[in-house]
């Protein structure tokens, strides 16, 4: 809401420097006339958040935009918030929707009036990864003593994520079917919030993105258990995948663009275009290999059979979760 | 003394000429922008970011500090010049900076104001300096069931201390808690109390739409009904000799003072708090120590002191879970988050560590930015006195309009301004029957908070209840709750006792 009100002022301050950028160009291509709304499915302090400010400072510092490009976040109901207004912003030229995957599983679980299809895809960026983490003063070193300790504790293993049938509760009921668990998720705002109450032991486990959870990494105050990659993160050579420990979980987010219904072909290609430059970023590519992501770019066509296939394997997930 | 050397050297960065006149124009803009009902220090710092490219990192902060602080005193302004609080943290501001400006007395209260917040934002800054670092840790230990206690906290402050009607109280604050749970679910994410199946209720009810509805409209439509026969022009003047005098006062009141800072520095840290519950706190804590309660609520220069006291000094202490944990502890702290992605720092617990030129400067230029904003505040009283002395029906029509655009301007939808129109004139009829409107509305701030951490309690503990009072910080919260929500009724049993036996002394 504040950040509607900054795109309103952003736009008074920016007009004139935009007169001024479009005088003398004879308009052939299409560009932003305004300022672009970029809507986070997320809470401030996450791994979507980060990432998509970290987007908007590229984007901002390399001019790919010619128009400045305003975060605002939307993170209310796993998403729900930020996907029903996308819907309501049909036909806009200037909103994109940086998504993560309830992009797929909330509409999947709540009756909001949002058919992901009508959206228009613009860009993949990036496979974001999951680890499995413990408060680093806890005595679980690997994932036989994880799995002893959850069963030990009986139903009452408190474990933090983002909202109820988002990523993070889709991997816990994964580990719940795998090890015969039963798990109590606690669900918090974001990725931020989840990480700060497990280093104050007020949950006991999470399956936050490595972004979320380096800092505190770093500092020694988390320790990763398990990846739930194919690979080893190169930022935790230490750390196994549960497929290397013999168990098939590999779980991955996508960090993508859509933009809202009937967006102009010109300005769809127009912010392809801007996303094909960040991509190509020295910035963002060292940034990816720092914060273990795996850059995919996938734009049009090919990006939208993503989203749909993803949808599919989401509402299988999905039932399996809460029919257990 | 290692901080000392790295405080030094943030401080030649702030006092550099560029700087300096950033500084004052960050304040002045920030004055004006918090002024403003409707916008606040989120708004000034969403504007000025993008501007932040074009000057160094070590200029872009102190701009954003400037401006963040600025807002912060302006937020007063609103508040008690216009009865509107621009922003949430300036509710408590309203109960005595209202009712002195209708004395007369609108030069003293943002006197008072502007000092209180300097001495609150001073504090904070040195407890920042000082302890930033091992606070951290006080907010790590902060988790849903401490959150939910110090919300309970602030609720009781404000029932048992602020209340003359209790039973009117508790009736506005259910019906605030109801308002707020309209919307999306933070935990399902399924729609509630979708009204008309309107969209616009999707994403829920917001501070600002209410509070220009029943402060601002229905201000209006009230006082056009009790004064149509002589509309009341508020004299208000200003001299030195006020100023000295407002200073003097303020000077007797360092418990407030002192207490008002310290708490606000410590609500104002842990995550998701922020700085109203502190400002309403400060308030209710000063009415209780006050050798003069019944003054309160009636134009009582403690009054104003108080919640500017606290609300500034939390504003300082959010800014340590964001530089520390990463978590920003109000909307402003996560665009000045935001703001530091953009620069390629990493908030969170290697922040200090790596990067202590960028904090220490942060650090420095809030000592600044403070300084500067008392100055300009002080500097710039007379000209909002003399808004004040617009004909009644000039000003009755600005601050209409005022109202209007400022709650259409943060979401650009009519459907919040017409549920401004609505809320106006619901206030109104409430008014009349003298129902106080603050409960509501802070009902409306704190509610979505307490649920969320009620719910996340219940859920992480398997419904246990006794889990609120079983943890030692929570326990404590309640425990102090639940004495406030008594007080009262002690109060009116032992004046009973000490009338009863009266007749036969006599």
């Amino acid at each position: 809401m504040i950040n509607n009100f900054t795109r309103r002022i952003a736009l008074a301050t920016a007009a004139s420097a935009a007169l001024m950028a479009a005088l003398p160009a004879a308009a052939a291509d299409w560009k932003p006339q305004k300022p672009v709304e970029m809507v986070i499915m997320a809470g401030q302090g996450g791994g979507a958040d980060r990432l998509a400010r970290l987007f908007q400072s590229i984007i901002q510092k390399e001019k790919l935009s010619a128009m400045p490009v305003l975060p605002v976040n939307k993170g209310g109901g796993s998403g729900a918030e930020a996907l029903r207004y996308l819907k309501d912003k049909e036909g806009d030229n200037h909103t994109i929707m940086a998504t993560l995957n309830s992009y797929y599983t909330t509409p999947l679980r709540t009756d909001i009036g949002v058919n992901i299809e009508d959206f228009t895809p613009i860009a993949r960026m990036a496979i974001d990864t999951f680890v499995l983490w413990v408060n680093a003063d806890s005595d679980i070193q690997n994932l036989d003593d994880y799995v002893a300790a959850v069963k030990a504790a009986g139903g009452a293993w408190k474990m933090g994520g983002t909202g109820t049938g988002q990523e993070d509760s889709l991997v816990t009921s994964m580990l719940e079917t795998e090890f015969g668990l039963d798990i109590t998720y606690v669900p918090f705002k974001g990725g931020g919030d989840v990480a700060k109450n497990l280093v104050g032991g007020h949950i006991e486990s999470s399956v936050n993105n490595p972004s979320e959870a380096l800092g505190f990494y770093q500092a020694g105050k988390l320790r990763p258990i398990a990846a739930f990659t194919p690979d080893r993160i190169n930022v935790f050579p230490d750390t196994p995948t549960m497929t290397e420990l013999g168990h098939e979980l590999v779980y991955s987010m996508q960090r993508s663009f859509v933009a809202p219904k009937g967006m102009d072909p010109e300005a769809v290609a127009y912010y392809v275009g801007m996303f094909e430059g960040l991509n190509a970023n020295d910035e963002w590519q060292t940034y990816t290999s720092e914060k273990a992501l795996n850059a995919d770019f996938l734009t049009g066509d090919d990006l939208q059979a993503y989203f749909l296939q993803e949808r599919d394997k989401h509402s299988e997930l999905l039932s399996a979760s809460e029919g257990s | 003394m290692e901080l000392l050397g790295y405080l030094a050297d943030g401080f030649a960065t702030s006092l550099s000429p560029l700087n300096l006149f950033i500084v004052l124009m960050g304040v002045t803009a920030g004055l004006f922008i918090g002024a403003m009902p409707g916008l606040g220090s989120v708004n000034g710092v969403a504007i000025v970011l993008p501007l932040t490219f074009i000057v160094p990192p070590s200029s872009a902060i102190i701009l954003l500090a400037a401006i963040y602080y600025g807002a912060m005193y302006g937020g007063a302004i609103s508040s008690i010049l216009l009865g509107i609080p621009g922003a949430s943290t300036a509710v408590a501001t309203t109960f005595d900076g209202r009712p002195m400006a209708q004395q007369g007395k609108a030069g003293l209260a943002l006197i008072a104001a502007a000092c209180a917040s300097f001495i609150g934002g001073t504090v904070s800054v040195v407890l920042f300096t000082l302890f930033a670092a091992p606070l951290a840790d006080v907010a790590l230990a902060f988790g849903p069931a401490e959150e939910f206690a110090l919300v309970l906290l602030a609720f009781t402050t404000f029932v048992g201390l602020g209340g003359d009607d209790i039973l009117k109280t508790i009736m506005m604050i259910c019906l605030g808690l109801a308002l707020s749970t309209v919307g999306l679910d933070l935990i399902s994410g399924q729609p509630r109390l979708v009204f008309f199946d309107q969209p616009g209720f999707y994403s829920g009810i917001s501070f600002l739409v209410l509070a220009i509805g029943v402060y601002g409209i229905g201000e209006i439509l009230y006082t056009i009904e009790t004064q149509k026969a002589a509309p009341q022009v508020t004299p208000a003047k200003l001299t030195f000799k006020e100023l000295w005098y407002g200073i003097k006062e303020i000077n007797k009141m360092w418990k407030t003072l002192s207490f008002g800072s310290i708490m606000g520095f410590f609500v104002g840290m842990l995550p998701a708090a922020g700085a109203t519950p502190a400002a309403l706190m400060s308030y209710g804590i000063a009415k209780l120590m006050s050798k003069q309660p019944e003054k309160f609520g009636k134009g009582a220069i403690e009054g104003v002191v108080a919640p500017e006291t606290a609300n500034n000094a939390a504003s300082t202490g959010s800014l340590l879970p964001m530089l520390t944990l990463g978590i920003p502890g109000s909307p402003t702290t996560a665009l000045l988050l935001g703001g530091m992605v953009m620069w390629g720092l990493v908030p969170g617990p290697m922040l200090f560590i790596e990067q202590p030129d960028f904090v220490w400067g942060l650090i420095s230029s809030l000592y600044t930015a403070n300084l500067a904003a008392v100055l300009v505040n002080l500097a710039l009283i007379p000209v909002f006195v003399w808004a004040l002395r617009m004909p009644f029906t000039v000003l009755c029509s600005m601050v209409f309009v005022l109202c209007l655009v400022g709650g259409y301007a943060p979401s650009q939808k009519m459907h919040d301004v017409w549920l401004i129109v609505g809320f106006g004139v619901g206030g109104y009829l409430l008014r009349k029957a003298d129902y106080p409107m603050a409960p509501l509305v802070l009902a409306l701030v704190l509610g979505p908070l307490m649920e969320k951490s009620f719910r996340q309690t219940l859920i992480a503990e398997q419904g246990n209840v006794m889990a609120f009072v079983e943890r030692p910080l929570s326990g404590t919260f309640i425990a102090i709750s639940v004495v406030f929500f008594l007080l009262p009724l002690v109060k009116h049993v032992k004046a009973w006792l000490g009338r009863a036996p009266s007749p036969t002394n006599n």
